[in-house]
């Protein structure tokens, strides 16, 4: 094996492609937010469809998509593959949980967590993406030609109770994986630092719960007071 | 003080193991190993075969009185071996759970006992400074940083013990081989072999079938001696720049 095969497999290689690749995927989740805070404008989805339009047409964006796709399937092979050598290399666990303090439950579930983020992940691009790609999105007209009417798929989606629901499960899970993942990645890289891991952290903590929440509140937002 | 004790007992490695169920009268004084010696006397008495652990200096320092005591490696007293624990920290009437570490890389020989010498490989692929010829220089004549110095002792203090890697759920060494990363490449004479030293180690532990660090935590709050996370991060940087800027394949 080449030194090149030989990092990348090592142990501290492979941690070192989850947090790269989890990083890149928390810089996907602040675009992607600000792009859907969009839909909370109240006309009647022209700015979303607008947007819509040039993230789907745009050469750069399609590069930038696809790299994220990628390492979205890397995370998650990746991190399914660690996992399961992890279970190995453990055998046999205690037959008391351990109390220890300082040992947070998501830290210790972040196969559990991705899978079901992986899950969701597969709902909502088969609800959006894919009928996007199928063609099973109606145009609309703003006065500069005819363009894919995405916000009334949103619409539709989001009137269902049980979408805003799987909604709503899929992001808490993100919120806990991002929980022990956010700082973890910054641990993994070597930046560990008396001044800078503590900020590292609460910042961490800030976006785990901030990030999904501003997702949450768009169904939410949908089904109380724009459908109902 | 009236005990409940689940001990786990294996004949061999190949052996299933299961857990035993016996009855033991300490007082609060006693260290841990003290009520073990208890039950084992109390074993023999019965000419029954007395529960197999390690143990040497019984003062906190060589690493080898290794229990997880329920589910918690050395047990529940922070910063400290199963030999300085004391039964005040349990109550009459307790049922304790004892078991051998849990990780694959240590198997049990014997009931408590587990075959660490994984961790005697990883020192022998880098966890030492060669000198060659000559005496020792005189410590003080090389100056070191005060909080560096501070940090490669605090590195320093691990025992080796391995209650890291059965505290970890993923069986991982790394909190073990960052503390001797860190307290050997910290100082001017192990800076030399630094880079050589990280990437062997790092190799070592691999082949040995420790797991992979998902930076839980759970050994450095389970280590006797408080091993710190900030020695895992070093070696990692350590280990990316050695690997990425050192001659050394």
């Amino acid at each position: 094996m080449s030194w090149i095969t030989n990092f990348l497999t090592s142990s501290i290689g492979r941690k070192l492609l989850m947090s790269l690749t989890g990083l890149f995927l928390i810089l996907f989740l602040i675009v992607h937010l600000a792009g859907n805070f969009q839909l909370l404008k109240s006309d009647g989805g022209q700015a979303f469809n607008e947007y819509t339009l040039f993230m789907t047409t745009s050469p750069l964006i399609k590069v930038i998509s696809y790299g994220n796709y990628i390492f979205i399937l890397l995370h998650a092979v990746l991190g399914i593959t660690i996992w399961l050598k992890n279970r190995k290399t453990k055998g046999k666990t205690s037959a008391v949980a351990s109390k220890s303090a300082d040992v947070t439950w998501a830290s210790k579930n972040m196969a559990l967590l991705g899978i079901l983020i992986f899950a969701f992940l597969m709902l909502h691009m088969g609800d959006f993406w894919l009928k996007m790609k199928m063609n099973q999105t109606n145009m609309i007209d703003y006065g500069t030609g005819p363009i894919k009417d995405l916000y009334e798929n949103v619409y539709n989606s989001y009137s269902q109770w049980w979408i805003v629901i799987a909604y709503l499960v899929g992001l808490t899970a993100l919120s806990y994986h991002l929980w022990h993942g956010f700082a973890s990645a910054f641990q993994t890289l070597g930046l560990n630092h008396r001044k800078y891991t503590p900020v590292i952290q609460f910042v961490g903590k800030a976006f785990a719960i901030l990030v999904p929440l501003g997702f949450a509140i768009i169904p939410l937002y949908f089904k109380l007071f724009i459908v109902d | 003080m009236k005990l409940t004790l689940k001990v786990w007992r294996q004949k061999n490695n190949k052996a299933a193991g299961q857990f035993e169920t016996y009855n033991v009268e300490a007082n609060e004084h006693m260290s841990f190993l003290e009520m073990m010696d208890v039950l084992n006397e109390q074993l023999i008495d019965d000419k029954k075969e007395p529960v197999s652990f390690e143990h040497d200096c019984r003062e906190g320092i060589c690493g080898t009185c290794n229990m997880v005591i329920n589910g918690q490696a050395h047990g529940p007293q922070k910063g400290t071996t199963t030999c300085q624990l004391h039964m005040r920290h349990f109550k009459e009437g307790d049922t304790i759970t004892v078991e051998p570490w849990r990780a694959t890389a240590f198997p049990v020989i014997k009931d408590l006992v587990v075959d660490r010498s994984s961790f005697d490989r990883i020192i022998q692929a880098g966890g030492y400074i060669s000198v060659n010829t000559g005496q020792a220089v005189d410590g003080n004549a090389i100056p070191i940083e005060k909080d560096v110095a501070l940090k490669a002792f605090d590195a320093a203090t691990c025992i080796g013990c391995g209650a890291c890697v059965s505290a970890c759920p993923n069986g991982s060494a790394m909190l073990f081989t960052s503390a001797k990363v860190s307290h050997l490449g910290l100082l001017p004479q192990g800076e030399v072999e630094h880079s050589r030293r990280v990437i062997n180690m790092v190799a070592q532990m691999d082949k040995e079938g420790f797991g992979m660090c998902s930076n839980v935590g759970a050994c450095s709050a389970e280590c006797p001696k408080e091993i710190s996370l900030e020695n895992i991060a070093r070696m990692n940087r350590e280990y990316f720049k050695a690997v990425l800027t050192s001659d050394v394949k």
